[in-house]
C-alpha cells in the first residue's frame, strides 16, 4: 500500500468523525499552543533583560575591592582586611594596552539641600568617562568637566528627579547645592534614562570622585568601571587589571573582577531554566492530548472492528493494520499541533500588542518540541489502540463483535 | 487444488471445549462449484473460514495448491487471501463512508496496485456487473443486489482462484437471490472455485457437489449432476 493511499485512506477516515477529531485535535493544539506561548513569554522577559545589559556595553569589566576566591590559605589566619581600591589603583589600568576608559566610583549617601528644600540623595563620585561607558545622555548643560580626575572641584551633575524636586520648573544651572557640607555649582543633569541595573539615574548626585572621597572622608573606591578595547579583548583587558593590581598591593590578589558577561551568563541561565519549567508543565498538556488520541482510537477501532475484519479477508497483514492506525493518530496529532502553533502565534501576536517593549518571540527549539511532542504523545498512546487492531482476530471481527 | 485431512476446530467456550467441525477429509478440485449445507450449528461457517484462511484449524492438515497452509505465519497467510482468495458475505461488508467503485477498489489499494492501473480494472469490473452508474454512489444508496454485486466485484477484482461465498442470498429476495447466483455460477463456469454456503436447499441444489455438515461431521458429499 502506498504512502499516498495510506494518507488518503487515513484522512477519510479521519473525515468520517468529525467531532471526535476534532475535539481530539483541539486538545491537541491548546498544548501546543500554551507551550508557544509560554516559552514566548520567557524568552522575550530573557531577551529584554540582556537587551538592558547589553545597553551598558558588553565589554565592561567592574573592579571591586575584596577578593572573593577561597585560596587554600592556613585556617587561623583570615582576618586580613583587603586593602582599598584607591583613585592611584584606578588610573593604573589605564596602562594597559586592553583598556580603553575607566570611571572610577565613590558612592555614599548624603542630604542634599538648595534654599529650604533637602532630601537624602545617593552621591556618585566619578569622572567625566562615566557618561560613555555608562551610554548615560546629558539633559542639561554638560557633564563633569573631563581630563581634571584628581581635582576635587565643586561641580555638580543631578537626576532629573532630583532637579524636579529641588528646582521645580527653574533651571538649576549655575545654581549652588550643598550636599554634605560642602556646596556645589549644578552644572548639568542627566537626561531621564530611565532604571539602569541596580541604580536609579533619576534620583542621583554625580560629583568629581576626589570631591566624592573627600566628602566621605574615604579613600576608599566603591568600584571601578573598566572598558575595553573590544568585547575580545575582555579576558586579555582582566589579566591585565589582576597583574597590574596585584603589582600596587604587595602581590595580593585582592581584588574581584566582574565582567558583564558574567552576570549577563547568569541570568540567562535563570531566565533560560524558568522558561524550561514553564513550557514542561505546557508540556503535560500535551501528555493529556496524548491521552485523548488514545481515547478516540480505542473508540475508533471498536467502531470499525467489522471494517478491520474485512481488510483481513481482503489480505490485509497485520503490519498494515498497525500502520494504518498509527497513520491516523499522527495525523490527528499533527493536525493539532500545526493549528496549535497557528493559535499560539496569534497568542504572541497579541501580546507583542499589548507589551511592545518585552521582544516576544517563540525559540526555535520550543515549537520543535512542542510538534515533536504532541506527535510522540500521539504516537505513543496510537500504539495500543492499533495493535489491539492489528490482532483482531478476522472471524470475530467480520461478525462485528 | 484443496486438500484437507482430517481437519478439526476447536472453540474452547468457558469451561466446556465445541468441536465445531471434526476430522474432516476432503479434496475440492480447480474450478469445483461446491455448496456445503446444513443445519444452524453444523459448522458451515467454521469450514469456509478455514478454507479461506481466516481462521486456524485445531489439527489436521490443510494444503492449498500443494501448500501446507495452516502453519504459515499471518503475513504468509494474509498473502495468500489477497492474491488466491475472494470472500463474499451475506452482510455485504461494504465500507459505508466509501463509494461502490472506492469499495471495489480497496483490495488493489492494499495490495500496492498503482492508480491508473486501479481505475481501468474498477471501471471495467462496475461495467461487468452492471452497477457502472452506480459507481459514485454510497452502500446506503444501493439496494441489496447493487450492493452484492459491488460486493462480488471486490471479491474478484485481484482475479483470486477461489470465491468463496458465505449466505450470499441470505439477505436478498428471491429474484435479486437468483440473479447473484447467476453472476457466481458465470465466474465459477470462467474458471473460479466457487463454494457457496447456504442453508436455501434451492440454492444449493444449483451447485455441481453438495456437501452436507452435521455436528461438525460430513454426512453426505454427492454431485448432483447438474451440468
Amino acid at each position: 500500500m502506498s504512502l499516498l493511499d495510506t494518507l488518503r485512506f487515513t484522512l477519510a477516515t479521519v473525515a468520517g468523525q468529525r467531532l471526535r477529531a476534532g475535539l481530539t485535535l483541539l486538545a491537541m493544539a491548546i498544548g501546543v499552543a500554551a507551550v508557544v506561548v509560554l516559552t514566548a513569554l520567557g524568552e522575550g522577559a530573557r531577551r529584554f533583560v540582556i537587551d538592558e545589559f547589553a545597553a551598558l556595553g558588553t565589554h565592561l569589566l567592574i573592579v571591586l575591592p575584596g577578593r572573593s576566591e577561597t585560596v587554600g590559605a592556613a585556617p587561623p589566619l583570615l582576618a586580613e582586611t583587603p586593602r582599598d581600591l584607591t583613585l592611584d589603583d584606578a588610573m593604573a589600568l589605564l596602562q594597559s594596552p586592553h583598556v580603553s576608559r575607566i570611571a572610577p566610583i565613590s558612592l555614599g549617601a548624603a542630604e542634599v539641600s538648595f534654599g529650604a528644600r533637602s532630601r537624602e540623595v545617593t552621591i556618585v563620585g566619578t569622572t567625566a568617562e562615566f557618561l560613555e561607558i555608562r551610554h548615560l545622555h546629558v539633559g542639561l548643560g554638560q557633564f563633569l568637566p573631563p581630563g581634571r580626575s584628581r581635582v576635587a572641584s565643586s561641580v555638580a551633575v543631578i537626576g532629573p528627579k532630583v532637579r524636579e524636586e529641588m528646582f521645580g520648573m527653574a533651571s538649576p544651572l549655575g545654581e549652588w547645592i550643598r550636599v554634605g557640607d560642602r556646596r556645589f555649582r549644578v552644572v548639568g543633569t542627566l537626561g531621564s534614562g530611565g532604571e539602569s541595573i541596580g541604580l536609579d539615574l533619576d534620583e542621583l548626585v554625580l560629583i568629581p570622585v576626589v570631591a566624592a572621597q573627600a566628602l566621605f572622608d574615604t579613600s576608599s573606591l566603591f568600584r571601578v568601571m573598566v572598558e575595553a578595547d573590544s568585547r575580545l579583548a575582555v579576558p586579555l583587558a582582566r589579566a591585565d587589571i589582576r597583574r597590574i593590581l596585584r603589582q600596587r598591593h604587595d602581590g595580593e590578589d585582592d581584588v574581584t573582577v566582574i565582567a558583564q558577561d558574567a552576570v549577563l551568563s547568569t541570568f540567562d541561565r535563570v531566565v533560560r531554566a524558568l522558561t524550561l519549567g514553564v513550557a514542561g508543565i505546557a508540556g503535560i498538556s500535551l501528555f493529556v492530548a496524548g491521552i485523548l488520541v488514545m481515547n478516540v482510537m480505542l473508540i475508533s477501532v471498536a467502531e470499525r472492528t467489522a471494517e478491520i475484519g474485512l481488510l483481513k479477508a481482503l489480505g490485509s497483514p497485520p503490519r498494515q493494520i498497525l500502520s494504518l492506525f498509527l497513520w491516523e493518530a499522527a495525523l490527528l496529532s499533527l493536525a493539532g499541533a500545526v493549528v496549535g502553533l497557528a493559535i499560539g502565534q496569534l497568542g504572541v501576536a497579541i501580546l507583542s500588542r499589548i507589551y511592545p517593549a518585552l521582544p516576544f518571540r517563540t525559540p526555535t527549539w520550543a515549537i520543535g518540541s512542542a510538534i515533536g511532542t504532541a506527535l510522540v504523545c500521539g504516537l505513543a498512546f496510537g500504539v495500543l489502540p492499533a495493535r489491539r487492531a492489528a490482532q483482531l482476530d478476522p472471524v470475530i471481527a467480520l461478525a462485528g463483535r | 487444488m484443496i486438500e484437507l485431512h482430517r481437519l478439526t476446530r476447536t472453540f474452547v467456550v468457558g469451561e466446556s471445549e465445541v468441536r465445531a467441525l471434526r476430522e474432516v477429509s476432503l479434496t475440492i478440485g480447480d474450478g469445483e462449484y461446491l455448496a456445503i449445507m446444513g443445519p444452524s450449528g453444523s459448522g458451515k461457517s467454521t469450514l469456509l473460514h478455514l478454507l479461506g484462511l481466516l481462521d486456524r484449524p485445531t489439527s489436521g492438515s490443510f494444503r492449498l495448491d500443494g501448500v501446507e497452509v495452516a502453519t504459515l505465519d499471518e503475513r504468509e497467510r494474509a498473502r495468500i487471501r489477497r492474491e488466491k482468495v475472494g470472500f463474499v458475505f451475506q452482510f455485504f461488508h461494504l465500507v459505508p463512508r466509501m463509494t461502490a467503485a472506492q469499495n471495489v477498489e480497496l483490495p488493489l489499494v492494499l495490495a500496492g496496485v498503482p492508480p491508473a492501473d486501479r481505475r481501468r480494472r474498477v471501471a471495467a469490473a462496475l461495467e461487468g456487473f452492471g452497477i457502472a452508474d452506480r459507481a459514485d454512489h454510497r452502500p446506503d444508496e444501493l439496494s441489496g443486489g447493487q450492493r452484492q454485486r459491488v460486493a462480488i466485484a471486490r471479491a474478484t477484482l485481484h482475479r483470486p482462484t477461489l470465491l468463496l461465498a458465505d449466505e450470499p442470498t441470505g439477505n436478498l429476495d428471491r429474484a435479486t437471490g437468483a440473479e447473484v447466483i447467476e453472476i457466481l455460477e458465470h465466474l465459477c463456469d470462467a474458471g473460479l472455485t466457487l463454494i457457496v454456503v447456504t442453508h436455501d436447499p434451492e440454492v444449493g441444489a444449483r451447485a455441481r457437489r453438495i456437501l452436507r455438515l452435521v455436528d461438525g461431521s460430513v454426512v453426505e458429499d454427492r454431485l448432483t449432476g447438474t451440468a
